[in-house]
């Protein structure tokens, strides 16, 4: 399976809402396979509520794959947003024929409320619309069915791997998630990963 | 052997384990935190581990058990090496017997930090050897070359990872716990001619470090992660180009230039001081140009620049110094690209996408039913209409200076406020002068700055941010949570005791959340003479799993968005021209329905 092609995926959204599991799974999902995994992330003072991204590069190493844990801009095959904003401040990084799958549901910071920024979300929308393949995904109302909100991460996986943007099987993200989450929370994230979006 | 997905920080954990630590200590800083957490995790008891009270604190106990034969790891942020400078200065001057590294992690950028600084010029500073890690996989490896290093030369040695590689993650092979180095330690023997350092052995032994340290020049020379690539054709007459780098900047260059790698000559530099010179001699020879591609500092820039000008060699040396890479900041692909592009004379890569859409900035913020913003509300209701000056400290609270709280006035370094607020004091005395410090940052340096108050007669008012762990960092124990690091209960050192001790004035502990009793006390203690403290004392909400939740009764809520103007908390948002508690964040702490003038929120509801 090694010589399948390097993907590099980006993660973004905002500090707390579990971005970093749902790149362990997707680390996992590949060393599962034998690929070789870079991965960086955000850690310390941003994660307070700041933007936060993680980028993976699952595959092959050296002169024809990836020697650093960065992807260079314009060479991402997914954006996957936890948040639309966050998703929209990535866009540099996707690549030609890359696919965006980002959550509906804007989350505008403390400094928008107070009025030191503002926060457009269907001029967010559109712009990613316009410049990029995006599929924008209801994740409040399958929280709300789900019961948990801190499923969304394996929601957004789920979500993108049905729409053909993950080089992984169903079956390959499960695997990679029960080996992670807690067994209590199996059968939760199991739900929320196979969720059928209307 | 076996693979496993690890953080830098990991892997640099697991490399010293297997180097056959004794002892590990260390003080949380972001992007080192989690070598020290992982060796606690993954060491058996044989290893004390413990998160000392300071970094300095922290290497001076490593050169015990070091004088003692152990081997032992000290980690720190970059910062942190500025806290023991003292004892790693003299440290070089003594020596080691058992293999002692430093790990230090550099934080470009800064990301995390107050400074750019390069620990690489502070190792040639303190002329102690320092390894340089390029990928998680080499890190793994060259922790363990640095302990033998260190004990084979009798020097503390330094370990510098930056933030890429400390917080990078990648696949890598490591040692089975089995094959650790288990080593004998003889004790500490005593010889009051090799660990009393007297003017006259410092004298002696500085003459043996310079010529150890060119001996080292020499090893690293011949060091394997030194790597001289070699071009495969030869490059045509004032053409003749070498690509100089260190760390990830050096894997940028290579996922830039991909299979055009090989058209190059390159230099990578693992081991910045003592530099690899005739590795760097050999590499310039017969080149035309050079472009320096490292972080922070222009260590090799200036190096190959000596070499060049030793040696005679006509070659341009190019880099930070000469404007063809920017002077601070952190490097990203696309800059290293760009640069490449340009030195090479080669097509510009395509610009990227502008994000023409207009995006909001997202600061990190304090927390939904954090304490500290409590505490920083409380101060500034009851100081309204007052001179006043509010010294921050090192931690979440430095979060406080956001609009719109806007309660920190300056921030510098460790412990700083306290004695940056007395010195405003003594120029300004009709100034009410507040210092914040969080209970771990007290406890690092924030004493002595305490006892400088009340012995020179200052006029303050000390406020200690209790949350009960190193928050900022990820929730690390201090000498005030009665736990160690391995979660072992432990003796408990009493704040208030501490500062009775040192002869306050009056010492009050509060609860935040009790707005009107914290603004009363605020004020009462504001104006007593001397040197007074408050201890606002609520955990850290991030650990505490609060079931409680609050709510605004729409009907009651006016819409004057009191709360959100006033506390900026990120629960607190608006639908429509009401206040709305978004209750996936909410921890019900209640401060908003004491702020609200017509009591339309309704707190503490169980969920």
């Amino acid at each position: 399976m090694s010589e399948r092609s390097l993907q590099n995926i980006i993660l973004c959204g905002v500090g707390g809402q579990g971005t970093i599991l749902a790149a362990k799974i997707l680390a996992a999902a590949a060393m599962n396979r034998g690929q070789r995994v870079m991965t960086a992330e955000t850690i310390g003072m941003a994660q307070r509520g700041g933007s936060v991204f993680s980028h993976l590069r699952l595959g092959p190493a050296g002169s024809k794959g990836a020697n650093s844990p960065l992807i260079p801009q314009g060479q991402a095959h997914l954006i996957l947003g936890f948040e639309p904003a966050e998703a929209a401040r990535h866009l540099p990084f996707l690549g030609k024929d890359g696919m965006v799958v980002a959550a509906r549901q804007p989350l505008p910071p403390v400094s928008a409320l107070i009025g030191q920024s503002s926060y457009q979300a269907e001029e967010i929308y559109s712009f990613l619309e316009s410049h990029s393949r995006a599929h924008f995904v209801d994740t409040q109302r399958a929280l709300q069915e789900l019961g948990s909100a801190k499923v969304l991460n394996v929601l957004l996986l789920g979500a993108a791997q049905r729409l053909g943007a993950l080089d992984f099987s169903q079956e390959e993200l499960l695997v990679a998630m029960r080996g992670l989450v807690p067994e209590r929370f199996h059968a939760l994230n199991e739900r929320a990963l196979m969720y059928e979006f209307k | 052997m076996h693979t496993e997905f690890l953080m830098g920080n990991e892997a640099i954990a697991l490399g010293a384990l297997a180097a056959g630590i004794h002892l590990a200590a260390g003080y949380p800083g972001t992007p080192s935190t989690e070598v020290l957490e992982t060796v606690a995790r993954r060491s058996g008891e044989k290893v004390h581990v413990e998160w000392s009270t300071n970094e300095k604190a922290a290497l001076e106990m490593a050169a015990g058990a070091a004088y003692s034969g152990a081997r032992a790891l000290v980690t720190m942020k970059q910062v942190g090496l500025n806290v023991a400078a003292d004892p790693l200065m003299s440290l070089e001057y003594v020596g080691i017997k058992g293999g002692l590294v430093l790990m230090v992690a550099d934080d470009p950028g800064p990301i995390s930090s107050q400074t750019e600084q390069d620990t690489r010029t502070f190792a040639a500073f303190a002329k102690v050897p320092i390894f340089d890690p390029s990928t998680v996989a080499e890190a793994y490896e060259m922790i363990q070359e640095a302990f033998d290093l260190s004990e084979k030369y009798g020097t503390p040695v330094i370990f510098r990872a930056t933030t890429r590689i400390d917080h990078g993650y990648e696949s890598i092979e490591v040692k089975e716990p089995e094959e650790y180095l288990q080593l004998p330690v003889e004790g500490f023997v005593k010889d009051s001619s090799r660990w009393v350092i007297f003017p006259r052995l410092s004298r002696k032994n500085h003459e043996l470090i310079e010529a150890r340290n060119v001996k080292l020049s020499e090893v690293f020379s011949a060091y394997e992660k030194n790597e001289l690539a070699r071009e495969k054709a030869p490059l045509p007459q004032g053409k003749r180009r070498g690509i100089a780098s260190a760390g990830i900047s050096y894997r940028y260059a290579l996922d830039q230039l991909g299979e055009g790698a090989e058209e190059v000559r390159r230099l990578k530099v693992a081991t910045p001081f003592p530099f690899p010179e005739q590795l760097a001699r050999t590499f310039l020879t017969d080149l035309d140009e050079v472009l320096c591609l490292e972080e922070l500092d222009p260590v090799l820039e200036r190096a190959l620049t000596y070499v060049a000008g030793k040696y005679h060699l006509p070659v341009r040396i190019r880099g930070k110094l000469t404007g063809d890479m920017p002077p601070a900041g952190e490097n990203t692909p696309a800059i290293v690209g760009a640069a490449l592009a340009k030195f090479l004379e080669q097509e510009a890569p395509s610009a990227p996408l502008e994000v023409t859409v207009e995006l909001p900035q997202r600061p990190p913020v304090l927390c939904a039913g954090c304490p500290h913003r409590a505490s920083f509300y409380a101060v500034k209701q009851a100081m309204k209409g007052e001179k006043t000056i509010f010294c921050g400290d090192i931690g979440c609270y430095t979060l406080g200076n956001a609009m719109p709280l806007d309660m920190c006035d300056t921030c510098l370094c460790m412990g700083a406020g306290i004695n940056i607020a007395q010195g405003v004091y003594h120029l300004a005395p009709d100034t009410k002068c507040f210092a914040f410090v969080g209970d771990s940052t007290f406890f690092a340096s924030g004493i002595t700055g305490v006892v400088n108050a009340c012995y020179n007669q200052a006029e303050m008012v000390l406020v200690v941010l209790d949350n009960s762990t190193t928050a900022m960092t990820g929730h690390q124990p201090h000498p005030g949570t009665g736990r160690t690091i391995r979660g072992e209960v432990a003796h408990k050192v009493s704040i208030e005791k501490v500062l009775e001790a040192i002869g306050l004035q009056e010492v009050v502990t509060l609860d935040p959340f009790d707005l009107p009793k914290a603004v009363a006390e605020v004020q009462r203690l504001a104006a007593l003479p001397g040197v007074k403290a408050i201890i606002f004392r609520s955990p850290c909400i991030a650990l505490e799993k609060s079931s409680q939740r609050c709510a605004v009764q729409a009907d009651t809520c006016i819409g004057c968005q009191k709360c959100i103007r006033e506390l900026g908390c990120p629960a607190l948002h608006l639908e429509g021209k009401k206040a709305k508690i978004d209750q996936a964040l909410c921890t019900g702490c209640g401060l908003c329905a004491q702020v609200c003038p017509v009591k339309a929120i309704g707190g503490g509801e169980n969920v």
